[in-house]
């Protein structure tokens, strides 16, 4: 499948809805520790179903830098270039 | 702003902790009475929750072993073993070592931790890539991350999703290490070993068996879940502690490859750090002499893990995982977690609070380690102050639900 930044951005909000339980609007500002209170496994765990569904690795190392919502699809566009 | 804002957050969940008795994660013993008992705050208290397998902590040829080697080597090495801190008590546990588990060589490091950094860090550089297990231990994954390679979990205990990482990762240059424990500490739950090796096997990777918890523990000869899986031979690199079943401090790592022993000038943590004191290699020297000299204390773990798994069942209890020396009894929420822990040490019984993201699935565990020091009337008085203290957290519950 040809991913697009559009169809990306679809799929990793659908993903992250069971990490929101509180149901509050996800946008590409949206913080996965301020706002959805994800903690550092709950976020690797969040990478896991992202890694299966794009089929992608995404190594541990670039999750520092992922705040955001946007930041994750970034993440996943930039390892899907790679391949 | 103030370097320790980020920890606002936190540190307002501690103090939420805190508010509810004690601070659970800085119990102080003042007084240790033998490998199962202490006095906290003034009370007699069972230990159920310190690791301490084969109960071989006031064994008394090991502390006679311990007190000999202060006496004669001294205190404290006060060198690296690099310079002047190897002398031939660490050399000679090495070997020790390397003979109980029939490889090549091993290295020992002065603590567990350090043991996993030192071997992690120590094989897979930046172009490599380590595999591992999520539920995977902090010293795993510090080490992997001190080591600079791509690091990629898989998910817990599951052979087929490794399989699926490495398919993936198949034209990716640099060496693959699959890096798995034995035991997993939280919930006591067992690696399929056999299945581990036979995915190794297909994708021509190595793999690293952390035996924390199972060595002392698990197979006819104690040598860990590697033995009583029968795939030593497939096992590339084992990693161990002295501070649990072998009572010490202190850590090694263990090999077949001709060059492990490369990383003693080449392994940071191993290089940079001071060696483990004269008594405690004279501890693990002694107990791991213990262990070797038959399968008495195993059984002895054993018989005591079984009766505190069928009390607890038998009392309602939702046990994590099969039958194992830990016993995770799962808790519906933290509040109850943390009552009942507080309420169980008021009755006399040490267990862990395990709470996320320490924990497997957000879940909050009673985390129970049995020792083969215990006795039967003492595992017969933790079942009972279990049963005792839920019926307390349900008085307390129906309190807090008529308040509301």
């Amino acid at each position: 499948m040809q991913w697009t930044a559009d169809t990306v951005q679809t799929e990793v909000v659908q993903l992250l809805e069971p990490f929101n339980p509180k149901g509050i609007e996800l946008t590409p500002e949206t913080d996965l520790s301020a706002d959805l209170y994800m903690d550092s496994v709950a976020a690797m765990n969040l990478v896991m179903e992202i890694e299966d569904r794009f089929e992608i690795d995404i190594p541990i190392s670039l999750l520092p830098d992922v705040n955001s919502l946007q930041d994750l699809v970034d993440v996943v566009l930039a390892q899907l270039s790679k391949d | 702003m103030s370097l320790f804002d980020k920890y606002d957050q936190v540190a307002a969940r501690h103090d939420r902790l805190v508010a509810a008795g004690r601070d659970p994660f800085n119990i102080c013993m003042d007084r240790i009475v033998s490998a199962t008992e202490a006095i906290v705050d003034g009370r007699e208290v069972i230990l159920v929750g310190t690791n301490n397998y084969l109960g071989l902590t006031f064994d008394q040829d090991c502390v006679d072993a311990a007190v000999a080697a202060v006496k004669r080597e001294g205190t404290g090495t006060t060198g690296s073993r690099i310079a002047n801190g190897t002398y031939s008590s660490h050399r000679a546990l090495e070997q020790e070592i390397a003979d109980f588990l029939g490889r090549r060589s091993a290295l020992v490091f002065p603590t567990g931790y350090q043991a996993n950094l030192g071997i992690l860090a120590g094989l897979a550089g930046s172009k490599d890539v380590i595999l591992l297990d999520a539920d995977s231990h902090a010293s795993i994954y510090d080490g992997c991350r001190l080591s600079g390679a791509t690091l990629i979990r898989f998910r817990h205990n599951s052979p087929a999703d490794l399989d699926k990482r490495l398919s993936r990762l198949k034209d990716k240059e640099g060496g693959k290490l699959v890096v798995v424990e034995g035991i997993y500490s939280m919930l006591g739950d067992q690696a399929p070993l056999d299945e581990f090796v036979d995915v190794k096997r297909r994708h021509g990777v190595e793999l690293l068996v952390d035996e924390a918890h199972s060595l002392g523990v698990f197979g006819e000869n104690g040598r860990g879940i590697a033995e009583s899986a029968g795939v030593e031979e497939d096992v590339d690199y084992v990693v161990g502690t002295f501070s649990k079943s072998l009572g010490a401090v202190g850590g090694f790592g263990a090999s077949d490859q001709p060059a492990f022993e490369r990383l003693r000038y080449t392994s940071r943590p191993y290089m940079f750090t001071a060696s483990s004191s004269p008594s405690s290699i004279a501890t693990a020297m002694a107990t791991l002499g213990k262990i070797k000299s038959g399968p008495h204390l195993r059984k002895q773990l054993w018989d005591n893990a079984r009766m505190l798994y069928q009390g607890l069942t038998d009392l309602g209890f939702t046990i994590c995982a099969e039958t194992s020396p830990i016993v995770a009894v799962k808790m519906p929420g933290e509040a109850a977690a943390v009552f009942m822990w507080n309420a169980l040490l008021e009755a006399g019984v040490y267990v862990n609070l395990a709470l996320p993201p320490g924990t497997p699935d957000g879940s909050c565990l009673l985390r129970c380690s049995l020792s083969a020091a215990h006795t039967p009337a003492q595992v017969t008085k933790v079942c009972d102050v279990f049963d005792q203290c839920f019926q307390a957290l349900r008085s307390w519950q129906d309190a807090q639900s008529a308040a509301e």
